[in-house]
Order: structure tokens, then C-alpha cells, then sequence
């Protein structure tokens, strides 16, 4: 090893804290960086695999019933592919010893198959046998949920009639990757489930022989990607089931699951943009502090090297070298962490979405661009430091610097000087002397506090989605979801129930909204006036009372239609009669969970020109009689479902809890690495520029505390000064996460609780006190003998 | 406060301000012994004006070190007035150095972030009974200069500031370690008229290390200090001006 190698060794070991704390911050930009786009791509590469391999249909359509001599129409459509016909139907289902309301979707299975297309992932026992009308596959999140098995039986009301179901088979569909019941809030394993049966006794129960009543179908090769061909496709079927009962056609991108693994997707690249530039600008603005300082330290060293000969080249590649190892260092166990973290993540989201499998995909570019991103910031950051020291004459590199120049600070201007002890004064004038430096300290401290407030506002915000919803807004105990539209008598029934309090009936139409050349598939839901279970709220969480006429969109879904209150909407009916119709807007109603319209159930009905009729009742009731009621509503032939909200919202709690406690885990992990990182490297720099300083004034009487406290006051300054300013960043960033997250399904409330700004600051507290800890020891050693005798 | 305890087992004549019995001090440099004082036997009298003559590694820095409460001796004891200074906790020594001692370095050692008056008040501020700062640089001839940070004066001006700086808390003793090392002999000269002028006005024991002969003639007394031992104490029987010295 070459003498100059040496040194390099030697220096980085006697730095090797200092290089700790910089490699920290190294690994955790790496880290997230491969952490997030590892998961990226391993999700869309296991999505579409998935997707490929057992043909997810492209084209959805639901209808009330058609016969099968349809499918040949439907085939004939240019740019169609395979087509394959169902029955679908939304069912109650019963779990022995479990009381709560479950509902599923139950879908047929032509006989021994997977399905043509939206093939089932068979994870555990058998198809059912083709005619068996007990035996049933089930989707393998309500079988965890639920801790069932093969040959166990579950019940499930089929048009009415109670029946036994044997589990055969555990399975998962690519068209169920995001399991959500219809008009749920969230994924609810224990409420919901989707379930397999063969063909025909499903038809049977539901008068289908001969006919379906969904339809899927895939588009020929190289028509996928020309959306003007999808539409045209979509245009085609929904005019051919027009006459069937057909309730609008959907492109795979609109299909639930899919686009709620969209919407995921979408916000995971909008966290592996954001973080991973905050981390490596906070590493970079650290490495080139460290190493000026390292490179001034070192002047006489350079000076003595050149005048031994060693070119310019040779001395700046030294340092080079040295920034090289430490970043390669973070490189490499930021690539672990990265790959570490991103297998927890992809992992997470296997469980959380029902993927058969994760593909776990680490792109070598990924890698590479780590590596290449962290060593040219690194290089960038050095370069400068390092040439101005090796471009040195070796005579003015052997002088000593001249004292450093200092002046009176704003603040003693002002007059408040005689207020200031004169080590606080050393602390101001050193804080002004270097306002950049100060500026960007502070500035690291503050993105530090800012990402850990990012973990925490997720879970505010879903607590006020939740509150909004369901305390304000929806605030039934119950709804009771019709089979088909039922008379207004339909609601004494259910008020007669022992321990209704309340009965609120609903009539909920899908139909195409449409404005100018914009237009969006919603439901129309027709409300009782004057309701106390079902309220539309405005901006200022004030009752929105609907008038006689017209109709109340969703804010988000006015704006998308670009619609004003006083526009005229149109609102093309997708079932039934099918009529169009134009009615005025009337307001716009403060909603976080999806988008719809809002009218007067009678002007609803009217509209549809049919009598008063009801799909639905909202219901409020008596705790202790709600097991009662849900198992007479069950027996109700013409109760089609019951969702109930507390222990849905429940059960999504449980469930995010986890990962709530992984992001959080991993955000206090990289804020607290940057913030150490910040801190720690700033008081070592600081330690060492005022060593001597310091030590003069150990050796004039001052104890270690009020030495401490000139150089600990820095940092705490900038430390109180970054947690403001942290809270600002991390508002604005969790504000721009908020606002990339918006879409037509949610959009996310920006709520920031107390105990967010209190964590993130406690944690940034922390992270300065253990790096004042160790800097306090180092003060222990400050070399009183060798001040008195050297030069600065 | 923190007062260093009480050597009973060694009273002083009232007029030693330093009783220096038997000291050795061995540093372990590696796997190599240096022998830095080799049992060093000395008083320093109340109001005496001492030059503590050496050439590099004769062990005067070492001595100054440990009169000055920053290194202790590996063997011999260290009285001050009626305290041990051996026997010192760190803490103890701290406070000694705060209230008892002035200290005048070869590089000065200013503060660069606070002016000529504020480097003064740093110490006034945590003494017991200073003078006001101003009075302080008015007796080393700055009185002028107060609001100057260290980077606007010259090495003179930067090392009359550190006497000021040393006697402005009343001191018992003042210990300076090559105080004109850094300067050229005309300004070393009006250092010298300063620290001459704080001992007679004041009457603050003065200990001077240097390994320049020439300034020995301005001392009450000349120790020279040779591998770790005193080899031989002058006693000058007439001491001459700071002006009338060269070197």
C-alpha cells in the first residue's frame, strides 16, 4: 500500500464517527430510495404477471339478464378477443360464530375451470365438481380472516333461500386483488368475501339458465393500447346490452380493484420521488461540510505533500478517495436496507392486497442510479473544497490562517447587548459569521422533522375521513340493502322491528353524469329530506337541505366535471327505463370518499318516472337488539345485504395498524438518521474549528458545563429554530402528498394532530440530545496543554 | 465555591506564594518514558517577578503546566499557599484556575468572535473580584482600542489584550509562556513594559518561561531549567528596564 493510502486509512478510522454519521445518512436516502422503487416495480411487475397469466379481462359489464345466444353479438364487436359469460350475485353470507353481517360476491365457474378469463389463483384444495350446488371456492383473505378451512361450511342466503356451502377450494382472482364490499369504506376480510361455485345451480337459483348476467372480455392484441379502440368496444357492448338490463360497461382501468392498486401505486411514486431527494441533498450539504472542514484541517498536510512533489491530481484524488470510501460505505448497507425495507413493504402489500405471490424485482438500474446519484452528489459537494485545496501555493498552505473575522450581530445592534453574556455573544457572531452554513443546518434539522411528521399524518387524516363519514354524514347503524326496488311500504316493516329506532329509505340509480364533454359514471342517490341518518355537509361541515329540484354533486366530482351550482347536469339513466334527463346543479356537498349525486328521493323517482320506490333503508338502532335485527333481516327475502360501519371501520383499523407501524417505524428511522446525521456532524465540525478556543478558555477558569454551553447553545439554537420550520415542511409535504393522492375514489384530508407535530419534534430533540451527549464526552478530552503551545 | 483543600502537613512561610518539593513528572510517550522533570525543588515569593529560563525540553513548560493547574506531577507535591494542588480534583483545579491564576499564552488566545473589551469581560464576568475590563486595557495601553476584534489588531495589541485579559480578575498569580515568542523584539519590549507594570503596580507574582536569555535581566529572580532540573537560580541584584533589553 502506497504511503498516501495509509494515511487515508488511518484518517477515515480516526474519523470513523464522523463518517458513521454521514454514512447514516448515505444508507438512509439509499435505502428508501431502492426501498420505494424496488416495491414500485415489484408490484407492477407481480400485478401485471399476474394479470398475463390468468387473463384479466380487459372490458367489464353487468346487466340485469341476457340469454347466452348474445355472446355471438358480443364476439363480433371489432377488437374483441375472448369473451366469457356469468352469473354474478351480491349475497348474504353467515359464519358460525361470527354475528356480524357478512355479505360476498358470488360468481359462477364454468365447469372444471379456472375460468376463461379472471382465472383464480387455486391456492389450497379443489374446483367445485361442475353441478355440485354446495361446493364453493373461497377467497383466501376471509378464509385467514375467519381461520376456516377446506371441508369446513359456510351459509349464504341465494335469492332468498338459506343453503349449506362446503369450502372445496381457497382462492384468489385478479379481479378481487382490492376486496371491497360494495359502498365499504375499506378492505374488510371478516365482513366481506368473494365466492366460486359452478354454473349451473347458480343459474338455477337465480333464473339463468341460458342467460348470464355479467360479461368480461378481453381485447385483441394491439388494440389494448389504443384507448379510442377500448371506448369504441365499450360504446359497442353497452348498446348492445341496453335492452338487457345492462348497467354501463367499465374498462379494466376503471375495474374497483385495479384502480384502487392504481391509486397505491400512484402515491408510492410520488414517496420514491420526495424522500429520496430530500435525504441525498441533506447528505450532500453534509458531506461537503465535513469534508472543507477535513481539507482546511488539513492545509500544512497538503502543502507538505505538494512540496514533496505529489501533483495537484494526486492530492485532490487522495480526498476524492476518501469521500468515495465513506459514501461507498452508506452505498452498500444502504442497498441492504433498501432491499431489506422494500421486501417488508412488497410484502405488506401482498397481504394487504390478496396477491397470490410477490415477484420481488430489483432493476440493476435501480442500483446503479443509487450508487451513481450518492457518489456524484458526494463528488460535487467535495470537489470544490478539495481543488481550492490542492490549487494552494505550498508556501501559503504552510502559513497558519489568519483569525477568523467576526462582527457585532443584528441582534447586539439592535440593543440588546447588555442583555447577552459574552459567551452568548460567541454563539450569535458564530451563527451570523456563517449564515449559510447556519442556514443550512438549521435547514437539515428541519426536513428531518418534517418527513417524520409524514408517517403520522396518515392516521389523522383516515380519523377524519372516518369522522366526517360516518359521525357527521352517514350516521346509520345499519343499512339494508334491497334486492330490487321495493315500495315505500318496505320501510314500516323494517321500522316494526324491535329496536329500530329510525328508518331512512334510499334509492340509489347508476347513471352517466355528464357536462359539456365531460362525464363520469356515479350513482344517484335519492335521500329523504330533512333525514337525520343520511346529511350532505358543506365546506363549513354546515347541513346542506336539498331542495325540491336539482341536484347536489360531490365537490371533487363538480370539479371534475368543470360544473357550477346553476349549471344544467345530465344525467343518462343506466337502468331501467334508461332515460336522460337535465337537471340544474343546486350545490356541491364536502365528501372524502368517493363521488355522487344527491336528489330528493322523490324527485329521483320522478324522474325515472316510476312510483316511490326504495333500494334501500338506513338504519339506526338500539345497541342491545342490533344481533337481533341482523338475523331477521337475513331472513328477509328481500334483504340482498347489511353493511354496518363501527365494526367494519373496526377491523380496517386493526388491519392498517400494522402498517401504520411500519411507516411510522421507517419515517422516525430516516428523520431521526438525518437528524443525528445533521446534529452530530455539526457539533463535531464545530468542536474541532473551536477546539482551541475552547480549550483557552477551559484553561482561563471556564468549567466544562459553560464550555459545553458555547458550543451546545449552537446547535441548540438551530435545533429550536429548525422545529418550527420543520413543522412548516413537514405540513407542506404531507399538503403536496395529500393533494397527489386525490382521486375520483378518496381524497385524503390534510389533518395534522398535536401529537404529530409533538412526536416529530420529540424525536428530533432526542436525536440532538444523544449526538450532545457524545459531543459532551469529547469535551472531557479538549487538550489544555497543547493550546497553550500551538498555532491555529 | 470550590476551594482547594488544605495542605496542613505543610506549612508555608506566609510570603511563598509556590512551595515546589521533589516533583517528577514521566510521560508515557507509546512504549517511550519521557522524563520531563526530574525531582524539582522551588519557591516563588509573593510579588516576585521570576523568569524561568530553558532551552526546548528542559522541562519549563511542564513546570509552568502544573503551576498552572493543568497537569499534575507523577511524583513531589505542589503547595499553593496552604492548598495542595496534587490533591486536586479536576474540578478544584478548575476553580483554581478561575479565581487564583492569569494566564498569558505564546499565540495569545483570544476569542476571534468578541472584541478586546468582551475577551476581558469573559473572564471578569465568572471572577470574584475583577477590575472593570476597561481599566484593565487602559494599564496595558489600549484604552483606545476596546470595540476591536482580534482579527483588527496586530500580535502586540492581541497579547497586551491577553495580560489584560490575565490580570483583570486580580490574580494571585500571573504565568505566561513565552509571551513574546510570537512577537518581534520592539513590540516583544512594550509586552514586557506591560506584564513590568501590572507586577510593580500590582504586586502580582509573576512566573515568565522563555527560552530567551535576554529577558532574564528584567527578573527578580532567573531560574534555568536543564533536562528536567533546575541547574542553576540567579538572583539579580539590579534588574533592568524592559527598554534596555535586547535580543
Amino acid at each position: 500500500m502506497k504511503a498516501l493510502d495509509k494515511k487515508l486509512w488511518r484518517e477515515l478510522w480516526d474519523m470513523r464517527m464522523q463518517a458513521l454519521a454521514i454514512a447514516m445518512v448515505i444508507v438512509s436516502g439509499v435505502g428508501i430510495f431502492i426501498m420505494s422503487l424496488s416495491t414500485l416495480d415489484s408490484l407492477y411487475e407481480t400485478r401485471e404477471t399476474y394479470y398475463r397469466d390468468h387473463h384479466f379481462a380487459h372490458v367489464f359489464a353487468s346487466l340485469k339478464r341476457a340469454p347466452l345466444s348474445l355472446v355471438k353479438r358480443i364476439e363480433e364487436i371489432p377488437g374483441v378477443d375472448k369473451v366469457e359469460t356469468r352469473v354474478v350475485a351480491y349475497v348474504n353470507l353467515d359464519v358460525e360464530g361470527f354475528d356480524d353481517p357478512v355479505s360476498g360476491h358470488i360468481l359462477s365457474l364454468p365447469d372444471n375451470s379456472r375460468g376463461l378469463l379472471n382465472q383464480i389463483y387455486l391456492r389450497e384444495g379443489r374446483l367445485p365438481e361442475p353441478g355440485r350446488d354446495n361446493e364453493i371456492v373461497l377467497s383466501e383473505e376471509f378464509v385467514q380472516a375467519h381461520k376456516l378451512q377446506p371441508s369446513d361450511t359456510i351459509s349464504a342466503t341465494i335469492n332468498g333461500r338459506r343453503k349449506a356451502l362446503t369450502i372445496v377450494g381457497v382462492a384468489l382472482s385478479p379481479e378481487y386483488i382490492y376486496q371491497i364490499a360494495p359502498g365499504a369504506m375499506f378492505p374488510d376480510p371478516l365482513r366481506y368475501g368473494v365466492l366460486w361455485i359452478a354454473r349451473q345451480p347458480l343459474a338455477t337459483a337465480y333464473d339463468m339458465e341460458g342467460a348470464f348476467n355479467n360479461v368480461t372480455l378481453t381485447l385483441s392484441r394491439g388494440t389494448n393500447e389504443q384507448t379510442i379502440n377500448e371506448q369504441d368496444v365499450i360504446d359497442r357492448l353497452d348498446d348492445i346490452l341496453k335492452d338487457y338490463g345492462g348497467i354501463g360497461t367499465i374498462a379494466r382501468k376503471d375495474q374497483f380493484s385495479n384502480r384502487f392498486l392504481t391509486e397505491e401505486l400512484k402515491q408510492q411514486r410520488t414517496i420514491a420521488t420526495i424522500f429520496p431527494v430530500i435525504f441525498f441533498g441533506v447528505a450532500a450539504f453534509l458531506l461537503n461540510v465535513v469534508i472543507s472542514r477535513l481539507i482546511r484541517l488539513q492545509r500544512e498536510e497538503v502543502a507538505t505533500l505538494k512540496a514533496f512533489g505529489y501533483s495537484d491530481l494526486a492530492v485532490g484524488m487522495h480526498f476524492i478517495k476518501l469521500v468515495l470510501l465513506i459514501v461507498s460505505l452508506g452505498v452498500i448497507i444502504g442497498i441492504g436496507a433498501g432491499i431489506w425495507m422494500g421486501k417488508g413493504m412488497s410484502n405488506i402489500y401482498m397481504v394487504m392486497y390478496s396477491l397470490p405471490y410477490m415477484i420481488y424485482v430489483l432493476k440493476p438500474q435501480v442500483i446503479i442510479a443509487a450508487a451513481l446519484i450518492s457518489m456524484a452528489v458526494a463528488v460535487m459537494g467535495t470537489l470544490y473544497a478539495v481543488y481550492s485545496a490542492a490549487r494552494l501555493p505550498p508556501a501559503q498552505a504552510m502559513q497558519p490562517e489568519l483569525p477568523a473575522k467576526y462582527h457585532t450581530t443584528l441582534a447586539e445592534r439592535m440593543g440588546l447587548k447588555r442583555w447577552l453574556s459574552q459567551p452568548t455573544r460567541m454563539i450569535l457572531r458564530h451563527v451570523e459569521r456563517r449564515p449559510l452554513k447556519s442556514l443550512m443546518t438549521t435547514l437539515g434539522i428541519a426536513m428531518a422533522c418534517g418527513i417524520i411528521m409524514v408517517s403520522g399524518f396518515q392516521e389523522g387524516s383516515i380519523n377524519y375521513m372516518v369522522e366526517m363519514q360516518y359521525g357527521l354524514s352517514q350516521r346509520e347503524d345499519m343499512i339494508a340493502i334491497y334486492t330490487e326496488p321495493t315500495s315505500k311500504r318496505s320501510l314500516y316493516s323494517l321500522q316494526s322491528l324491535q329496536g329500530v329506532e329510525h328508518a331512512e329509505g334510499f334509492r340509489i340509480v347508476p347513471a352517466k353524469l355528464q357536462f359539456e364533454h365531460r362525464f363520469y359514471r356515479a350513482a344517484v342517490n335519492g335521500i329523504q329530506p330533512g333525514g337525520s341518518l343520511m346529511r350532505l355537509l358543506d365546506t363549513d361541515l354546515n347541513i346542506i337541505e336539498l331542495p325540491k329540484e336539482g341536484v347536489v354533486l360531490t365537490d371533487y366530482l363538480a370539479e371534475m366535471l368543470h360544473i357550477k351550482t346553476g349549471d344544467m347536469l345530465t344525467i343518462e339513466v343506466l337502468e331501467g327505463q334508461r332515460v336522460t334527463v337535465q337537471v340544474p346543479v343546486v350545490g356541491t356537498a364536502k365528501q372524502y370518499l368517493g363521488m355522487n349525486a344527491y336528489m330528493r328521493i322523490e324527485a329521483l323517482n320522478a324522474l325515472l318516472k316510476e312510483g316511490y320506490a326504495l333500494t334501500g333503508a338506513l338504519l339506526s338502532v338500539d345497541d342491545i337488539y342490533q344481533r337481533d335485527i341482523y338475523a331477521e333481516l337475513k331472513e328477509m327475502p328481500r334483504v340482498a345485504g347489511v353493511v354496518e360501519h363501527d365494526s367494519s371501520i373496526q377491523s380496517f383499523y386493526d388491519t392498517i395498524a400494522e402498517t401504520i407501524l411500519f411507516f411510522t417505524f421507517i419515517s422516525t428511522l430516516l428523520g431521526s438518521s438525518i437528524a443525528f446525521g445533521v446534529i452530530y456532524n455539526s457539533m463535531r465540525i464545530a468542536l474541532s474549528e473551536r477546539n482551541r478556543e475552547l480549550a483557552s478558555l477551559r484553561v482561563l477558569g471556564f468549567e466544562r458545563s459553560e464550555v459545553a454551553y458555547i458550543l451546545l447553545g449552537e446547535q441548540a439554537l438551530f435545533t429550536l429554530i429548525a422545529i418550527p420550520l420543520g413543522f412548516l415542511i413537514g405540513y407542506g409535504l404531507c399538503a403536496y402528498m395529500a393533494f397527489q393522492f386525490d382521486s375520483d375514489l378518496y381524497r385524503v384530508p390534510l389533518v395534522l394532530g398535536m401529537n404529530v407535530y409533538a412526536f416529530s419534534a420529540l424525536v428530533v430533540l432526542l436525536s440532538s440530545i444523544v449526538s450532545a451527549i457524545m459531543i459532551w464526552r469529547n469535551l472531557a478530552h479538549l487538550d489544555m496543554v497543547a493550546v497553550l503551545k500551538s498555532k491555529e | 465555591m470550590i476551594e482547594l483543600q488544605k495542605a496542613t502537613d505543610h506549612p508555608l512561610d506566609e510570603n511563598v506564594v509556590f512551595h515546589v518539593h521533589g516533583v517528577t513528572k514521566i510521560y508515557q510517550m507509546g512504549e517511550v518514558q519521557v522524563r520531563a522533570l526530574r525531582g524539582i525543588d522551588l519557591d516563588l515569593y509573593k510579588g516576585e517577578f521570576t523568569v524561568l529560563l530553558g532551552a526546548s525540553g528542559s522541562g519549563k513548560s511542564t513546570l509552568l503546566n502544573i503551576l498552572g493547574g493543568l497537569d499534575s506531577p507523577t511524583e513531589g507535591h505542589v503547595i499553593y499557599g496552604d492548598r495542595d494542588l496534587t490533591r486536586a480534583s479536576e474540578k478544584e483545579l478548575t476553580a483554581y484556575r478561575r479565581y487564583h491564576v492569569g494566564f498569558v499564552f505564546q499565540f495569545y488566545n483570544l476569542i476571534p468572535s468578541l472584541t478586546a473589551l468582551e475577551n476581558i469581560a469573559v473572564v471578569t464576568e465568572i471572577a470574584q473580584s475583577p477590575m472593570q475590563p476597561e481599566e484593565a486595557l487602559r494599564m496595558v495601553d489600549l484604552g483606545d482600542r476596546l470595540h476591536h476584534f482580534p482579527a483588527q489588531l496586530s500580535g502586540g495589541e492581541q497579547q497586551r489584550v491577553a495580560i489584560a485579559r490575565a490580570i483583570a480578575k486580580n490574580p494571585d498569580v500571573l504565568l505566561c509562556d513565552e509571551p513574546t515568542g510570537a512577537l518581534d523584539s520592539k513590540t516583544g519590549i512594550v509586552v514586557l513594559q506591560a506584564l513590568q507594570r501590572v507586577n510593580q503596580e500590582l504586586g502580582t507574582t509573576t512566573a515568565v518561561i522563555t527560552h530567551n536569555a535576554g529577558i532574564a535581566q528584567m527578573a527578580d529572580r532567573v531560574i534555568h531549567l536543564a533536562d528536567g532540573r533546575i541547574s542553576q537560580v540567579d538572583v539579580n541584584e539590579t534588574k533592568l528596564a524592559p527598554s534596555q533589553l535586547s535580543w
